[in-house]
């Protein structure tokens, strides 16, 4: 089986592109959608990487990576940030929270897949 | 300014325009014609009898000649170099300036009005770019579905051997991304159509209640009658309100605006203003009624046309404004937090402690303003339930009553459109920059 990622993501044409590239790529991609629950999928699937959107329905990613911080079993997981705002606050906001790495939408598929090999290479 | 600024053009203006040859009038008024060509060309001083000369000999009255519109346009020219220090404009040349070059000086006071006016509207659009939640959430989608269409379409560009079903399936999503990005992108415009103008349509329901009220300039006479019609009636009446919301906040301002006009009626409470020096406590004391009683019906009083209008601003115990009643000169931002020096939050901290205070806002040609602001306790749920705080401030231009004799207090409108560097209740940086 492949390296393991969750992608926490609501936008559905997002989710599928990222899918179909990382899957192409070796990745094994698991989806979840909402804020509120998010947590709760990720220790349940414990994936090798998270992609985490930073606006999210019902939770802000930055509440759940705080989450994913100070919880043990998910603290060294990396993670990598999508956000619409490439605002200095919101990247400075995913250092202090620890992301691993901060992307703005609109990305290119090949940084995603280039950030993605260095989070978890092979 | 000196009242014979360019009297030297207004002599000119007048000579000519009565035929009169440059040398025949200067004989007249006994000096040389080329001393005259200097006082006509604004490079020599004049006053005093040498007018009086002059003006006999073109027989107009001496006012003609040394008040006019030209001393509107050094004054004008006078606060374009104020507003611009760094130009280092020649400031004690301006009369020479403005005979020599008429034109020139005009087109200086039109742009330097156009910047004016230019400045107050970025701060308008920088107030609602940095504080609409319509524009954040709207701009998230429109960037979300760009990413979408980017990565499906490069995935089609650049995968050469993909199977016949995605391939059908990304198409399909960039055609349904690009319907939804066009609706998104329509929307935009609407809205930032409907931003750039402030008597636009409104979009919140305190955006529909406030367009009521200005229609009405805040004076409701349907509520002033001895037999008011219904606060239901009138906000059912209200084409303007559209949304249950709307008509809702409407119902409860209504409900208190009658109570207020049946505690202070109209004539009864203007005679008092006057009687006790516009003192809102001494008011509120001859009515029985709350001093924020007194600041909101001082608010409702109608206004002859041209004269400066009160304004009033209300928030809740969190500082969240639930009304606001803009006047001229004194910014009330729709959106985010505003400056923690007014003095609403200052009545806030001190409940039912009346505040009294004059504000300067602006540091380019400043405006003052007497502000009374007072913060009263109320018990909604009854005496076991949460005391629920609401402070509210009146806030009169200068012409409405006079300043007393009091310190200042430099305030500001919010900290991202404050130009006040120096504030020690700033909470975060300036987006107002040299530049601007």
């Amino acid at each position: 089986m492949g390296r393991r990622v969750l992608l926490i993501e609501d936008e559905p044409n997002i989710i599928e592109a990222i899918r179909f590239i990382l899957s192409r790529d070796g990745w094994n991609v698991l989806t979840h959608a909402d804020g509120n629950t998010a947590f709760q999928a990720i220790q349940n699937q414990t994936p090798d990487v998270i992609i985490l959107d930073a606006m999210l329905p019902n939770r802000s990613g930055f509440d759940i990576l705080q989450d994913i911080r100070s919880e043990a079993a998910t603290q060294d997981i990396p993670v990598m940030m999508l956000t619409a705002r490439g605002q200095q606050k919101d990247r400075d906001m995913a250092e202090r929270f620890g992301a691993n790495r901060f992307m703005t939408k609109p990305f290119s598929n090949a940084e995603v897949l280039d950030v993605m090999r260095q989070l978890a290479p092979l | 300014m000196s009242k014979n600024a360019l009297t030297g053009t207004r002599i000119r203006d007048q000579r000519q325009r009565l035929g009169v040859k440059q040398a025949d009038l200067a004989r007249r008024a006994g000096i040389s014609a080329s001393y005259l060509n200097l006082i006509e060309h604004n490079r020599r001083r004049i006053g005093g009898k040498l007018v009086l000369d002059i003006s006999r000999a073109l027989g107009v009255e001496p006012s003609v000649l040394t008040i006019g519109a030209e001393t509107a346009l050094l004054a004008a020219l006078q606060d374009a170099a104020v507003e611009r220090p760094r130009a280092a404009a020649e400031v004690e040349r301006i009369e020479d300036f403005a005979g020599r070059y008429p034109g020139w000086a005009a087109l200086v006071v039109a742009q330097s009005a156009r910047i004016a006016e230019l400045e107050r509207s970025v701060e308008g659009l920088t107030d609602r770019l940095t504080h609409d939640p319509f524009l954040s959430t709207a701009l998230y989608e429109v960037l979300s579905t760009v990413t979408a269409i980017r990565s499906s379409a490069a995935i089609l560009a650049d995968t050469d051997d993909i199977d016949p079903e995605w391939q059908a399936r990304f198409l399909r999503n960039i055609r349904d991304d690009a319907h939804r990005l066009g609706e998104g992108a329509e929307a935009l415009v609407r809205h930032l159509d409907q931003s750039g103008d402030a008597r636009a349509a409104p979009g919140t329901p305190q955006e529909e209640l406030e367009k009521v009220l200005e229609a009405t300039n805040y004076h409701l006479p349907d509520l002033e009658r001895a037999l008011p019609v219904s606060p239901q009636s009138l906000a059912a009446s209200r084409d303007e309100l559209t949304s249950p919301v709307a008509r809702q906040s409407a119902e409860v301002h209504f409900t208190r605006y009658a109570r207020d006009a049946a505690a202070l009626p109209l004539s009864e409470f203007t005679g008092a203003l006057t009687r006790h020096g516009f003192d809102p406590g001494r008011v509120a004391g001859d009515f029985g009624v709350s001093m924020a009683a007194v600041l909101r019906r001082w608010a409702s009083l109608p206004i002859e046309r041209g004269a400066a209008r009160p304004g009033l601003v209300v928030c809740d115990g969190s500082g969240a404004i639930t009304f606001r009643k803009p006047t001229e000169g004194f910014a009330l931002p729709r959106f985010g937090a505003v400056c923690p020096l007014w003095p609403l939050f200052q009545a806030l901290t001190r409940p039912t402690v009346p505040v009294r205070q004059v504000v300067e806002l602006g540091d380019r040609a400043p405006e003052r303003f007497l502000t009374y602001a007072v913060c009263e306790p109320s018990h909604p749920m009854g005496f076991d339930g949460p005391q629920v705080f609401e402070a509210t401030m009146l806030i009169l231009p200068e012409d409405v009553t006079g300043f007393p004799d009091i310190a200042v207090q430099p305030i500001g409108t919010g900290c991202r459109i404050c130009p006040r560097q120096t504030c020690a209740a700033r909470r975060e940086p300036s987006l107002l920059t040299e530049a601007l």
